[in-house]
């Protein structure tokens, strides 16, 4: 396997992995306890995502010309990169803000992985690879349809939840074009972005049109940079906390 | 705001004041959602069956919910909601007129007939 098919694997599973981590600051937090274990729950399908595929890339990390001294396993791959390694698209690193904003990059970006994973399954040459998406679809299609139907309820709810939802979209929609625009190591992996943009879009216009409210129309700045390593200042956070045990303590178990 | 709510009792628990009533006033909170019942078919079962309640503000939420805190574990392939002040209950207070007549009529089970040999399989 190629270099740049490994980075796209990891770029898979650090988009997981990182939202996973944002999520998961709400565990014990939810706004209510039914919506605390639905958020957990969707953080641990995250993470399990994050998982297959991290042990995915580590196997072909490991057999690649340049393969490691200590060989790549999904723990050294999420806990001992640093900042510039982690591919991660920026949506999935901005912060939770409130329950709205939560919600909204959680609906941004798995309406994003839906049809970016109906066609790593559909696509056939890399049997693994559709295989786990194959799987994840069917928690992602879940995960659609939760954050959607909150979309809903706050976008066409009280005047205060609408405000939050439309600042929430202000914040989050520059990071958004970032998904549809292909990192180098994305250009061989045949995935029709346009596809995946025009698909995306209808979906987002329809769930926000129900939900009675609009997203800034073209012509914004969109940053760009997560899937190639530059991100915003917010992974660094995110990598402290999460990174802390097994960096201050090598090899740590418990 | 007050709002007449259908008394309910949770799994046949006594309400420690004296009760009797059928309905009682009580301040609706608008702070939190309403009570949902949530009954939960197995893969094996043939009948939903009650699994719990959760708060949750309308029926598809209720759902969602029901999703997330019940079949977590494998448990369930079909879920119902009902709000809780639906269901309506038998009063424990009456629970002798209702259920204790039955005690005494032993013979209302099938234990008291010889069955031919040709039915043993029953």
């Amino acid at each position: 396997m190629n270099k740049d098919k490994i980075d796209f694997i990891l770029s898979l599973a650090d988009s997981s992995l990182i939202l996973a981590q944002r999520n998961g600051e709400w565990c014990g937090h939810g706004p209510v306890l039914e919506q605390d274990i639905a958020i957990t729950n969707i953080t641990l399908d995250l993470i399990g995502q994050a998982r297959c595929l991290y042990q995915y890339a580590a196997d072909h990390i490991n057999q690649s010309a340049d393969q490691p001294v200590n060989p790549a396993t999904e723990d050294s791959l999420a806990f001992l990169r640093t900042e510039r390694e982690f591919k991660n698209c920026l949506l999935a690193e901005q912060s939770n803000g409130d329950w709205g904003q939560t919600i909204l990059r959680q609906f941004f970006f798995s309406t994003y992985q839906y049809f970016l994973y109906q066609q790593l399954k559909d696509k056939g040459t890399d049997t693994t690879l559709s295989a786990i998406a194959e799987k994840s679809l069917k928690e992602i299609t879940y995960h659609v349809r939760w954050s959607s139907e909150w979309v809903i309820r706050l976008g066409d709810g009280t005047e205060e939840s609408k405000r939050r939802m439309e600042a929430g979209i202000e914040n989050l929609w520059p990071y958004t074009g970032e998904l549809f625009a292909p990192a180098d190591y994305e250009e061989e992996m045949a995935i029709d972005f346009k596809t995946i943009k025009t698909k995306w879009a209808e979906k987002i216009n329809s769930v926000l049109t129900e939900a009675t409210l609009t997203h800034p129309d073209g012509g914004i700045f969109m940053h760009t940079g997560g899937k190639t390593g530059t991100h915003t200042e917010q992974l660094g956070y995110i990598l402290a906390e999460m990174q802390y045990m097994q960096r201050a303590f090598p090899g740590c178990e418990w | 705001m007050n709002t007449t709510f259908i008394r309910k009792f949770f799994y046949g628990d006594i309400p420690d004041e004296k009760g009797g009533e059928s309905s009682y006033e009580v301040k609706q909170d608008t702070t939190t959602w309403p009570l949902w019942e949530v009954f939960i078919r197995s893969k094996q079962g043939l009948d939903h069956k009650h699994a719990g309640s959760l708060h949750a503000s309308d029926a598809k939420m209720a759902i969602e919910n029901a999703r997330d805190v019940y079949t977590r574990r494998m448990e369930g392939v079909s879920i119902w909601v009902v709000e809780s002040k639906y269901i309506h209950a038998t009063n424990p207070e009456e629970a002798g007129e209702l259920f204790e007549p039955a005690e005494d009529k032993i013979y209302r089970h099938p234990t008291f007939y010889q069955l031919p040999d040709e039915v043993n399989k029953m």
